[in-house]
C-alpha cells in the first residue's frame, strides 16, 4: 500500500506544483477558480482517454507516438507559459495597481487565464494518465488490489494537500512582489518543460545531436529523492543534463526574456529609438 | 534582434542536422511477472542504442531511468523501442516504475 501511495503521490505532486503556481499567479483575478477547475477536469478526462488509448499512441508513428505526444504536450505548455508571462509583462502593473485601489478582484486578468487553464489541463493529463495506467494495473491484478488502491487514493489526497501547501506558501509572498516571483517561477517551469520536450524528441530519434551528458551532479542531488524531484518539476533540475537539454533550457529563458522585454515596451512611454 | 535570430537559426541547424550514425544494433529486454530478463544488459558505449522492450505481462509498465533519461509506458502485451545513449562506459540503473520492488535492471555500457 505504501508503494502505491508513493508512486501516485509523486505523479500527483508534479501536476500539483504547477497548479499551485498557477493559482498564485492568478491571485485576485475573478473567475480563476472556474478556469482552473475546467483545466483540472479536462486534464482528468484527457488522462483517462490517453490511458485507454495508450497502446494506440505507443504504436503510432512507427513506435515513437508516445515520445512525440509528450514532446508536443510539453511544447504547447511552454508556449502557453510564454504567452502568459508576455501578457503579464504588459498588463501586470495595471492589474496590481487596480487591485490596490479597488481592493478586490479584477476581471482584466481573465485573458491569460485560458492559457494557464490549458497548462493546468496538460499537466494533469500527462501525470494523470500514468496514475490511471498504474491503478488500472492494480485492478487487473485482482487479489491484493484493495490495499494498493487505498494507497493510490491516499496518494492522490496527499498530492492534493501538497498543492494546497504550495499555494499557501506562495501566498505568504507580499502582493507587490507576487507578479515578479510568479513570472520567474513560470519562466523556470517553462525552461524545464522545454528541456524535457527536447529530450523526448531526442528519444524519438527526431533530434540526433547533442545527446552526450555534459555534467553529473547526482552525487549532490538525485531526481530520485523527493527534493530532487520537486526541483526537477519546479526549475527543471536534471542531475545529468545533455547538451541538448541545456540548449533548450537556456534558449527558453532567453526567448522568454526577449518576449517580456518586447511586450513591456510602450512607444508612448519612452522616446522612440529608430 | 537580428543576431538573436541568427543564433537561433544556427542552433536549430546544429540540432536538427541529420547525424551520421543512427542506432543500428538491436537489443531486447523482456518483462515477465514484473521482472526484467536479462536483468543486466551489455551495450556498446559511445553510440546510440535501440532496445526493444517486450512487455509480456497483461498489465502496463513504465520503463524509467533518470540515468538513461527515458520514461516510456509500455502497455500490457506489447513492445516498444527505447533509444538510449551515447553512454560513457559505466552502469546505468533502470526500473519498471509501476512495480519498482521487482522490476529492476541495469544497462552496462562498455
Amino acid at each position: 500500500m505504501l508503494g502505491a501511495l508513493i508512486i501516485v503521490f509523486r505523479e500527483v505532486i508534479e501536476a500539483g506544483l504547477i497548479i499551485g503556481i498557477v493559482m498564485a499567479a492568478t491571485r485576485g483575478v475573478t473567475s480563476r477558480g472556474r478556469w482552473i477547475t475546467i483545466g483540472v477536469a479536462a486534464g482528468i478526462l484527457g488522462a483517462a482517454v490517453v490511458a485507454i488509448f495508450a497502446g494506440a499512441i505507443s504504436q503510432a508513428f512507427e513506435g515513437i507516438g508516445q515520445e512525440l505526444f509528450n514532446a508536443t504536450v510539453l511544447g504547447i505548455a511552454v508556449v502557453m507559459l510564454m504567452w502568459h508571462n508576455a501578457w503579464m509583462a504588459r498588463h501586470g502593473r495595471e492589474i496590481a495597481a487596480e487591485m490596490r485601489t479597488i481592493g478586490h478582484e479584477v476581471s482584466e486578468g481573465a485573458k491569460p487565464l485560458t492559457a494557464l487553464a490549458v497548462v493546468v489541463g496538460l499537466a494533469v493529463l500527462r501525470e494523470g494518465s500514468e496514475v490511471v495506467l498504474f491503478l488500472y494495473g492494480i485492478f487487473a491484478q485482482g487479489t491484493s488490489g484493495l490495499s494498493l488502491l487505498t494507497g493510490g487514493v491516499l496518494g492522490i489526497l496527499a498530492g492534493a494537500a501538497f498543492t494546497g501547501l504550495t499555494y499557501a506558501g506562495l501566498l505568504a509572498i507580499p502582493q507587490r512582489y507576487i507578479f515578479a516571483v510568479t513570472s520567474w517561477l513560470i519562466a523556470l517551469l517553462a525552461a524545464g518543460m522545454a528541456a524535457q520536450s527536447a529530450q523526448f524528441l531526442y528519444n524519438a530519434g527526431v533530434i540526433n545531436r547533442m545527446g552526450e551528458t555534459v555534467w553529473d551532479t547526482s552525487w549532490v542531488l538525485s531526481e530520485k529523492s523527493l527534493f530532487g524531484q520537486l526541483m526537477h518539476t519546479l526549475i527543471g533540475y536534471v542531475s545529468q543534463p545533455t547538451g541538448l537539454q541545456l540548449l533548450a533550457y537556456v534558449g527558453t529563458l532567453v526567448a522568454m526574456y526577449v518576449l517580456m522585454r518586447v511586450a513591456r515596451y510602450r512607444p508612448e512611454a519612452r522616446p522612440v529609438r529608430a | 534582434m537580428r543576431s538573436f535570430f541568427t543564433v537561433a537559426a544556427f542552433a536549430a541547424f546544429v540540432v536538427l542536422a541529420p547525424a551520421g550514425a543512427r542506432a543500428a544494433d538491436d537489443f531486447t529486454l523482456t518483462i515477465k511477472d514484473h521482472k526484467f530478463t536479462p536483468s543486466e544488459l551489455k551495450v556498446p558505449a559511445n553510440k546510440r542504442v535501440a532496445i526493444t522492450v517486450i512487455n509480456s505481462d497483461a498489465t502496463p509498465e513504465e520503463f524509467e531511468s533518470n540515468a538513461l533519461k527515458v520514461e516510456k509506458v509500455i502497455p500490457g502485451g506489447s513492445k516498444a523501442t527505447v533509444r538510449i545513449g551515447p553512454l560513457k562506459p559505466g552502469r546505468y540503473d533502470f526500473v519498471g516504475e509501476f512495480h519498482e520492488d521487482t522490476a529492476k535492471g541495469v544497462i552496462v555500457a562498455e
